[in-house]
C-alpha cells in the first residue's frame, strides 16, 4: 500500500491562451492533512486541483507529490485519486466493475482485487449494491461509489472536487461528517475544492482562499475567520462589516465615530473589519456609538439588525434571540458597543 | 399543489379516477388523426398481410410462404437481400468508423471537410448516384478505362450485388458517421479523465471506456443502414439487379398483377425483417442509453495529433472524399455531356439537357413542388396535433396514436405502395381515375412515410416550450386559442419549419412508393422522371439534368433545415443562459 504523501505546489502559473487562470500559486499541503481550496467560481481552485491530478501542465512552476516532481507526469502515472464533481461513474459498468477498474490497471491479482473492491465498498457501506448499475443508485450512493473507486487504488492523495454540490441540502452535513471521519480513520492526505465556506470550515484542518488565480491567505479556518488578511477574505468568510476610514491619533475614525486602537498602529487610511457578533446592542445607557435601527431580520436563533450610525455608516449587528425579547422596530435608537479586541484593521 | 390533490384523488371511487378526461376538441382532433392513419397506413399494410396469409377463399393459410421458400429464385433473392444489407453495413462502417474517431477524438484540421463528407452523400438520392457511379466505377467507367490504359487491369466494383453494396454503403455511411460521432462527442470528459486518474490510457482507455459508451450510437446507425438497404427498391432496379426481395415484389405486382400473392408475401418479409433488425438493435441497446446519465462536463477532450497520425488521417480522408464526390461529379458531367461513352470524360459539353427537361417535361418539377409541399404541410399539421395530444392532454390512448404514427418507420415505401394499390384500386375519383394511382394518393403516401420525422421534430419543439410560458399567458388573460397562436406556435416555428423542409426534401427523392403508384408521366414527380429517363441511353443526359436539379433541391433544403435547427438551438441556449 502506498503511503499518504504531502503535496507541494511551487510558483504554479497556468492559463488558456491569453487568460490567466492561476498566477504564481504556492502551497504546502502536509502529509495526512485535510486541506481545502476555497474560492468563488472562476477563482482557479478546480484548475489547481486538476493540475495536481495531472490534467494539464503548469506554464511555470512545479508540483511535488511525496517529494517527487510530478509536474510532467501524465494522470495515469500519478497515484492520486480524484473524485469528480459529477462522480463520473461509468454507466456501462456495475458498481463492482467501476471500483475494480483501477486495480485491473495496476494488474492486481484476481483474489486480491475482489477483496479490495469489497473492502472499499464496505468502507462506504455499499457492499450490498455491488452488482447494480450507477443509474440504479441515488445521488448519495453514487457519490460513495465514486469515493470507493478512488480509495480502492489506495492513492497517495485524495482529491475531492466539490463533492457535496450535487447532493440535496439535507444530505450534505451528514455526508460531510462521514467524509471527515473516513479521512481521519485512513489518515489520507485530502484536498477538497469548494466554494462553500461552511463546508471548508467544518471539514478542513487548513485551507487556502483563492481569488482571481491567486492564493490570498492560508491557515486554519478559525484563523482565517478571526484574522482575515484582506477585505476579500473577510467578506468571503461570513458576514463582515467593512468600514472605510482612517487611523488617526491612536484611534480608528469613520463617519464621525471613533474606535480606540492599541498603541503602535501607524496613521493613514484603513478598513476596519468587524464581525456582526462583535457589535453589542445596548437598549439604554451610554455606548461607544449611538445608532438607529434601519431594518431587523428575524432569523430564528438570532436577529440581524442593519443599523445606521453617525453620518453615513451602515453596520450589521447580530443579537442572539431569546423568548420574550421582541426585535427592535425600525427607527428605534440603540447604542452600539464595539469590542475592539474583535476588530481587524486592514490597510485600505 | 399535488400533495393536496393526491389524497383527494385516492379517496375518489375508481370510476371517477378512470373518468374520460378530454374535451370534445381533443377527441375530434384525435379521431381525425386516427382516421387518416387507419385509412392510409393501417388498412393498406393490413391488406398486404391479409393477402399474404389468406388463400383465394379468404381462409387463413401459410401456403404462400411455403411457396415462397420452395421457389429457388425467392430463396436466392432473400439471401441476396440479407447479404447486400449486411455487407453495406460492413463497408459503410469501414468508411464511417475511422472518420468518426478522427473528428471526435482528435484536433484534426480537416474536421470541417469530414462534416461536409457526412452530408454530401445524403443529398444524392441513391438511384441517381447509382447511374453516376456506373459511369465512374462501372465496367466501362472512367476509372476502369484509365486502369486498362495504364495497368491493363479492371475492377469489377459495380457488377451485380457488389455494385448495389458499393452504391448503398457510399450513400448511407453518413448515418453511422453521424450517430457514432454524436455519441462519441457526448461522452462526458470526466468519464475519460476518471479512467486516466485510475491508471488507464491509450488503447486500454479506448477499449474499456470510450468504445463501450459509444456503442449505442454505432448500433443505432448500423441498424438504420441495414433496414434502409434491405427495403430499397430503386437502387437495385437501376443497377439491373432483380434477384433481390424488393425488386422481386415490384416485378410480381407490376407484371403478374395485383392478384398474385408473392408480392404480398415479400412485403410481409420486408416489414418483419425491418422490425426484427430495429427491435434487435433496441434490445441490444436496452438500458444502455447513457446520454442522460452523464451530467455536466463538456464533450470528450480532443487530442493533438502527431505528424504521423495527421498524415494517416489525411491519407484516409482525402480518398474517401474523392470516393464520395465521384457520383456528384459523375452526374454533373453527365448532365452537361454531349456524348459520354467508352471514354474517361465526356466528348463535349452542352446545356441542352437542362433546357430539354425544363421545356418538355416541366411537370416533373412542378408536380414535385406541389406534392411534396402539400405532404410537408400535412406532416406539420399532423405532427403538431399528435405532439399536442401526447404532451398537453390527458386523452386516453394518446400514446397509442404516437406509436401508430411512428410505426410508419417500419413500413418500406414499396410495401405501403402495394398496400395502397390493393386497398384503393377499385375506388374511382369523380373524373373516373383510380384513387390509388392519382396524384392525391401519391401526396398522402409521401405524408405518411415522412410523418415520423415531422412528429419527432414537433414533439421536440413542443417539449421545449415550457408549460409555464403558456400558463403565464393564461394568467395574463389569454384564452386557449390566443395562447396557442401567440405563444406556442411562434415558439415552435423554427422547429416546425425545419420539419417541413426535411419532409419536403426527403419526399422529393422518394422513389420506391412512387414507382408503384405513378402511372402517367403528366402526374409523375421528379424522382419518377429521373427513373424513366435513366432507362434509355438516350435519356441519360436529361435524367442526369433532373438528377442535378434534385440534388440541388435536397442540398438547399438540407442546408436550410440545418440553419433553422441551429438558430433554434442558439435561441434555446440563450433562454437557458438567462434563467437562474
Amino acid at each position: 500500500m502506498s503511503e499518504p504523501a504531502g503535496v507541494a505546489i511551487e510558483h504554479v502559473s497556468f492559463g488558456y491562451g491569453a487568460t490567466r487562470v492561476l498566477d504564481g500559486v504556492s502551497l504546502d499541503i502536509r502529509k495526512g492533512e485535510f486541506f481545502a481550496f476555497l474560492g468563488p467560481s472562476g477563482s482557479g481552485k478546480t484548475t489547481l486541483l486538476r493540475l495536481v491530478a495531472g490534467f494539464g501542465t503548469p506554464d511555470s512552476g512545479r508540483i511535488l507529490i511525496g517529494g517527487r516532481d510530478a509536474t510532467r507526469q501524465p494522470p495515469w502515472a500519478r497515484n492520486v485519486g480524484l473524485v469528480f464533481q459529477n462522480y463520473a461513474l461509468w454507466p456501462h459498468m456495475t458498481v463492482a466493475e467501476n471500483v475494480a477498474f483501477g486495480l485491473q490497471r495496476r494488474r492486481v491479482p484476481r483474489a486480491e482485487r475482489d477483496r479490495r473492491v469489497r473492502a472499499a465498498l464496505d468502507l462506504v457501506g455499499l457492499a450490498q449494491l455491488m452488482d447494480r448499475r450507477p443509474a440504479q443508485l441515488s445521488g448519495g450512493q453514487q457519490q460513495r461509489v465514486a469515493i470507493a473507486r478512488t480509495l480502492a487504488i489506495e492513492p497517495e492523495v485524495l482529491l475531492l472536487d466539490e463533492p457535496l454540490s450535487n447532493l440535496d441540502a439535507g444530505l450534505r452535513a451528514g455526508v460531510r461528517a462521514e467524509l471527515v471521519e473516513l479521512q481521519r480513520r485512513l489518515g489520507l492526505t485530502t484536498i477538497l475544492v469548494t466554494h462553500d465556506q461552511e463546508e471548508a470550515n467544518a471539514a478542513a484542518d487548513r485551507m487556502a482562499v483563492l481569488n482571481d488565480g491567486k492564493v490570498l491567505q492560508v491557515g486554519r479556518p478559525s484563523e482565517l475567520y478571526d484574522r482575515p488578511a484582506s477585505r476579500f477574505v473577510a467578506g468571503f468568510l461570513g458576514t463582515a462589516n467593512l468600514i472605510e476610514g482612517r487611523v488617526d491619533g491612536g484611534a480608528f475614525q469613520a463617519g464621525g465615530a471613533r474606535l480606540p486602537l492599541p498603541p503602535g498602529v501607524a496613521a493613514g487610511p484603513a478598513v476596519l473589519a468587524l464581525r456582526p457578533q462583535a457589535l453589542r446592542l445596548l437598549r439604554e445607557g451610554d455606548a461607544t456609538l449611538p445608532a438607529r435601527v434601519l431594518r431587523a431580520e428575524f432569523l430564528g436563533g438570532h436577529v440581524r439588525y442593519t443599523l445606521e450610525a453617525g453620518e453615513a455608516l451602515t453596520l450589521v449587528a447580530e443579537e442572539p434571540h431569546l423568548r420574550g425579547l421582541d426585535p427592535l422596530p425600525p427607527g428605534a435608537p440603540v447604542g452600539v458597543a464595539i469590542d475592539a479586541s474583535q476588530a481587524t484593521l486592514l490597510r485600505a | 399543489m399535488s400533495t393536496t390533490a393526491l389524497p383527494a384523488a385516492a379517496g375518489r371511487p375508481w370510476r371517477a379516477r378512470l373518468r374520460f378526461d378530454a374535451s370534445p376538441v381533443q377527441v375530434a382532433a384525435a379521431l381525425l388523426v386516427l382516421a387518416f392513419l387507419l385509412a392510409f397506413l393501417l388498412v393498406p399494410v393490413g391488406r398486404v398481410f391479409l393477402a399474404a396469409f389468406t388463400d383465394g377463399s379468404g381462409s387463413l393459410t401459410l401456403v404462400h410462404f411455403g411457396d415462397f421458400f420452395r421457389t429457388s429464385l425467392f430463396r436466392e433473392s432473400f439471401l441476396n437481400s440479407l447479404y447486400v444489407a449486411g455487407m453495406s453495413v460492413v463497408v459503410a462502417s469501414i468508411l464511417a468508423v475511422p472518420l468518426a474517431i478522427i473528428v471526435s477524438r482528435f484536433r484534426f484540421p480537416g474536421a470541417a471537410l469530414v462534416s461536409t463528407l457526412g452530408v454530401l452523400p445524403l443529398v444524392m438520392p441513391p438511384f441517381v448516384g447509382a447511374v453516376a457511379m456506373q459511369l465512374v466505377f462501372g465496367r466501362n467507367g472512367s476509372l476502369n478505362l484509365l486502369l486498362m490504359d495504364w495497368f491493363d487491369v479492371r475492377l469489377d466494383l459495380m457488377d451485380g450485388l457488389n455494385g448495389v453494396v458499393f452504391v448503398q454503403a457510399l450513400h448511407y455511411f453518413p448515418f453511422i458517421l453521424m450517430n457514432l460521432s454524436a455519441s462519441l462527442s457526448n461522452i462526458d470528459t470526466a468519464m475519460e479523465e476518471a479512467g486516466q486518474n485510475l491508471g488507464a490510457r491509450g488503447f486500454t482507455l479506448m477499449r474499456t471506456i470510450v468504445l463501450p459508451l459509444a456503442l449505442p450510437g454505432y448500433l443505432a446507425g448500423a441498424s438504420l443502414v441495414f433496414v434502409k438497404v434491405f427495403d430499397d427498391l430503386a437502387t437495385p432496379l437501376l443497377l439491373n439487379v432483380t434477384n433481390m426481395l424488393a425488386p422481386q415484389a415490384y416485378l410480381r405486382v407490376t407484371s403478374v398483377g395485383l392478384g398474385d400473392p408473392m408480392g404480398y408475401v415479400i412485403g410481409v418479409i420486408l416489414v418483419v425483417v425491418s422490425i426484427l433488425a430495429m427491435g434487435g438493435a433496441a434490445l441490444l441497446l436496452r438500458g444502455r442509453d447513457y446520454s442522460m446519465q452523464q451530467r455536466g462536463g463538456g464533450g470528450l477532450g480532443r487530442r493533438e495529433m502527431s505528424a504521423g497520425q495527421r498524415a494517416l488521417a489525411w491519407g484516409f480522408v482525402v480518398p474517401t472524399l474523392l470516393l464520395v464526390l465521384a457520383p456528384h461529379i459523375g452526374i454533373a458531367l453527365l448532365s452537361l455531356a454531349t456524348v459520354w461513352s467508352f471514354s474517361p470524360l465526356p466528348d463535349g459539353y452542352t446545356l441542352a439537357h437542362f433546357s430539354t427537361v425544363l421545356r418538355e417535361t416541366p411537370q416533373f418539377l412542378t408536380n414535385t413542388l406541389l406534392y411534396c409541399g402539400l405532404a410537408g404541410l400535412i406532416d406539420v399539421v399532423l405532427g403538431v396535433t399528435i405532439a399536442w395530444l401526447v404532451l398537453r392532454t390527458r386523452l386516453p390512448g394518446r400514446r397509442l396514436l404516437d406509436m401508430l404514427a411512428m410505426s410508419a418507420l417500419a413500413v418500406p415505401g414499396l410495401v405501403l405502395g402495394i398496400g395502397i394499390l390493393r386497398s384503393y384500386f377499385g375506388v374511382q375519383l369523380p373524373d373516373g381515375t383510380a384513387l390509388a394511382t392519382s396524384w392525391i394518393m401519391l401526396t398522402i403516401v409521401y405524408a405518411v412515410r415522412r410523418l415520423p420525422y415531422a412528429l419527432r421534430a414537433a414533439t421536440a419543439a413542443l417539449q421545449q416550450v415550457h408549460r409555464s410560458l403558456e400558463e403565464a399567458a393564461e394568467n395574463m388573460g389569454a384564452g386557449k386559442v390566443t395562447t396557442l397562436t401567440h405563444i406556442v406556435i411562434p415558439l415552435m416555428a423554427g422547429g416546425l419549419a425545419a420539419a417541413f423542409v426535411t419532409s419536403f426534401a426527403t419526399a422529393a427523392v422518394e422513389l420506391s412508393a412512387t414507382l408503384v403508384l405513378a402511372t402517367r408521366d403528366v402526374d409523375a414527380p421528379l424522382s419518377y422522371g429521373i427513373y424513366v429517363f435513366m432507362q434509355s441511353p438516350a435519356g441519360r443526359g436529361a435524367g442526369a439534368a433532373l438528377g442535378v436539379i434534385a440534388v440541388l433541391t435536397v442540398a438547399i433544403c438540407t442546408f436550410a433545415a440545418n440553419r433553422l435547427a441551429e438558430r433554434e438551438r442558439r435561441r434555446r441556449t440563450r433562454q437557458e443562459g438567462t434563467a437562474p
